[in-house]
């Protein structure tokens, strides 16, 4: 019975019964939800790893996600940047015909995911050192961004015909799995290292609850919210990779989009306060998959992309709710009432 | 003259003196380098092509000037021409029937994202968030194709023209500068206007001064709500259709106009007129590139995102430059 306490009230509890009841469902209503199969070739295939697949891309945008908002920020450009990233990779590489590429692909997803690195250093300075509210510094990357990755590709889809580009989000012959979800676990590693082997992520945590009080205590604050915005950025980039590598082209326009709302949903489902301070990386990976699984039930109940964001607007309100402090003060006061009012019935009866 | 010249930095005028500057210059540039500049109907355009955004602009100036913000005016306006035209294509709704509906529908919704931020004391940047992509989203559920309008009154009225002597504007030009006109009056000389501004200068203490904050801020949202609404018919009269991605990224060209305009992000400082010329400079630059003819529409975007990081850098420094300015005197006097 402790255990189960402890359990329920763990920023764990929400993000895993979300996806067990996502799971359930669709295990009943879907056919061969479950089932795993081993194509020809030696690789894995079935609904559950297409879920996996797909979500390696939001899990990577939610790890960037989670520490800016944990410094009390927001970074609504993450889409604009997958957007700049795609186009770039795909530039470089180049749309020829005969499947040569025009630049080696390890250089120009470097490039890529430099770029993605720039635009997260461009947001950092101006939170940090310009001091500008972050919902309105990144929104201006959030709409330029995209004007600009329509420049890159010249208003065209790109098309790349280079076969290894198809690998990012393919699989590489002879592995089981498709890369991208190594990619992801990988960053996952990388960001649990970093914070179980530096302190980093107590810096993070404190410049949420109160960035005065830490720079008092001695935090550079300047320096830890640039480098959060400069990490979202990678993230951005890297997963503008993956984006671009599952439909091997870049769409100025398409790739992205939606994405930032994905991944604020993510990080606010797996605990992480949207008012900043303690954050939980776990939470966000839970989350993000949950997300996903989310979009893979709705696409299979025929709701268009489109159409989506109705949902996911409705559980950004739900979850906000759930976390706000006062919407918690009013269910106790309600629920204080109603124990008073029973306590009361129960002394009249016993008089 | 150094005096004057801090007097001039610090007055709360400066931003918009500098903006109106910013549009005289731009106007001549453009006159110096096209001939077509010259004709007074393309001044007169600007109104016309940019009615939408004169309301809009005026909507999230209020939310901004409380401090908040509403990123869902885009989808709102977008939601809104889709509804318009639904109603007039599928229905027998008569028109002014229709365009009463959807402004009640932006009352609705403005004051619903109000009264969750305000009694539940969330961010107003991702409730608007939410409500922007939940707009977007309902849009595309009631249709996923452009939806024409035929109504002939509707088309009419689409293509009236008020004349003015040496040109005319269109009656989605006349709605935005009445719109202009009644929001200078509202924050300028009512009770509920020096309120807004007070709740912007500092919340705790308009609460403590007994401002009714509450009924303000969700007044504040409403307002904007009912403003989106409008540009949507200022906008489906220009377009005359309804479509899932009209008013893409309004907001940004919005909040931008409104802090060229010389409003303050962080609340409590705002000037209306100043708004104006926001949307009117995003119009030159518009007019530029559309005279130029190469360039894609796409620099407008990057234009705007840069001149609104051009001015937010401005007031920093001015906010800086105020402060060492006002403890300053403050040491004068003390030392006196």
């Amino acid at each position: 019975m402790g255990k189960l306490k402890e359990f329920t009230s763990s920023s764990l509890f929400l993000p895993v019964v979300a996806l067990a009841v996502l799971l359930v469902f669709n295990a009943i209503f879907v056919d061969g939800f479950l089932t795993i199969q081993m194509t020809e070739d030696g690789r894995l295939y079935g609904r559950l790893i297409d879920i996996l697949t797909r979500s390696s891309s939001l899990v990577i945008l939610a790890l960037g996600m989670t520490f800016v908002i944990a410094t009390s920020g927001i970074d609504i450009s993450v889409g604009a940047v997958v957007a700049i990233s795609a186009a770039v990779v795909c530039n470089l590489i180049g749309g020829r015909g005969d499947g040569v590429a025009e630049t080696p692909m390890a250089l120009a997803m470097l490039a890529a995911v430099g770029v993605g690195i720039l635009c997260g250093v461009w947001n950092g300075f101006l939170v940090s050192k310009l001091k500008i509210q972050a919902v309105v510094a990144t929104l201006i990357l959030m709409t330029a961004g995209r004007g600009i990755a329509q420049l890159m590709t010249e208003g065209q889809i790109i098309t790349v015909y280079y076969k290894p580009f198809a690998y990012i989000g393919g699989t590489i012959p002879g592995n089981i799995l498709p890369t991208n979800i190594f990619i992801a676990a990988a960053m996952v590693l990388l960001v649990v290292f970093i914070m179980k082997k530096t302190s980093i992520g107590l810096f993070v945590q404190s410049v949420g609850i109160n960035p005065t009080a830490s720079r008092f205590a001695g935090i550079n604050v300047t320096m830890v919210i640039f480098l959060v915005y400069a990490f979202s950025g990678f993230c951005a980039g890297v997963s503008g990779l993956i984006e671009s590598s599952l439909i091997r082209a870049a769409d100025a326009n398409n790739a992205g989009l939606n994405m930032e709302m994905d991944a604020i949903l993510a990080v606010a489902l797996g605990g992480t306060l949207l008012s900043g301070g303690k954050f939980y990386v776990g939470g966000s990976v839970i989350g993000a998959i949950t997300i996903q699984t989310l979009t893979t039930t709705m696409y299979a109940l025929g709701v268009s992309a489109d159409q989506l964001p109705v949902v996911k607007a409705i559980a950004v309100v739900i979850i906000c709710l759930i976390q706000s402090k006062k919407a918690q003060e009013m269910f106790d006061k309600w629920k204080a009432k109603r124990a008073g009012d029973q306590g009361l019935e129960k002394a009249v009866e016993k008089a | 003259m150094k005096h004057y010249l801090n007097q001039l930095v610090a007055s709360q005028y400066f931003s918009f003196v500098v903006t109106v500057l910013l549009f005289v210059i731009l106007y001549a540039a453009g006159i110096m380098t096209y001939k077509g500049f010259m004709r007074p109907q393309v001044f007169l355009n600007l109104f016309i092509d940019n009615a939408a955004l004169i309301i809009v602009t005026v909507g999230i100036t209020f939310t901004l000037l409380i401090g908040g913000i509403d990123l869902s005016v885009g989808a709102v306006l977008a939601l809104c021409c889709m509804v318009l035209a639904y109603l007039l294509e599928f229905t027998t709704v008569p028109v002014g029937l229709a365009i009463l509906i959807i402004l009640l529908m932006g009352i609705g919704f403005g004051a619903l994202q109000g009264y969750i931020i305000t009694k539940f004391d969330l961010q107003p940047f991702i409730i608007t968030l939410a409500g922007m992509f939940f707009c977007r989203g309902l849009t595309a559920v009631i249709s996923r194709d452009t939806i024409s309008i035929t109504n002939p009154f509707y088309v009419e009225l689409a293509s009236t023209r008020i004349q003015l002597g040496v040109g005319f504007i269109s009656v989605g030009a006349v709605i935005a500068l009445l719109t202009l006109l009644i929001a200078a009056i509202v924050l300028g000389y009512t009770k509920f206007g020096r309120t807004v501004f007070a709740i912007g200068g500092n919340e705790s203490s308009a609460s403590l001064m007994g401002l009714p904050v509450f009924r303000t801020k969700v007044m504040v949202y409403t307002i904007s709500g009912f403003c989106s609404a409008l540009a949507g018919v200022a906008y489906s009269l220009i377009m005359l259709t309804g479509y899932n991605l009209h008013g893409l990224g309004m907001e940004m060209d919005a909040i931008a106009s409104s802090v060229i305009g010389g409003t303050l992000l962080t609340g409590g400082v705002g000037f209306i007129p100043g708004t104006l010329f926001g949307v009117l400079i995003q119009g030159v630059i518009l007019t530029f590139i559309t005279f130029q003819g190469t360039l894609s529409a796409w620099w407008t975007k990057i234009v705007v995102g840069a001149l609104l990081c051009v001015f937010i850098v401005m007031q920093a420094f001015i906010t800086e430059h105020k402060s060492k300015l006002s403890s300053k005197s403050s040491m004068e006097s003390a030392s006196k």
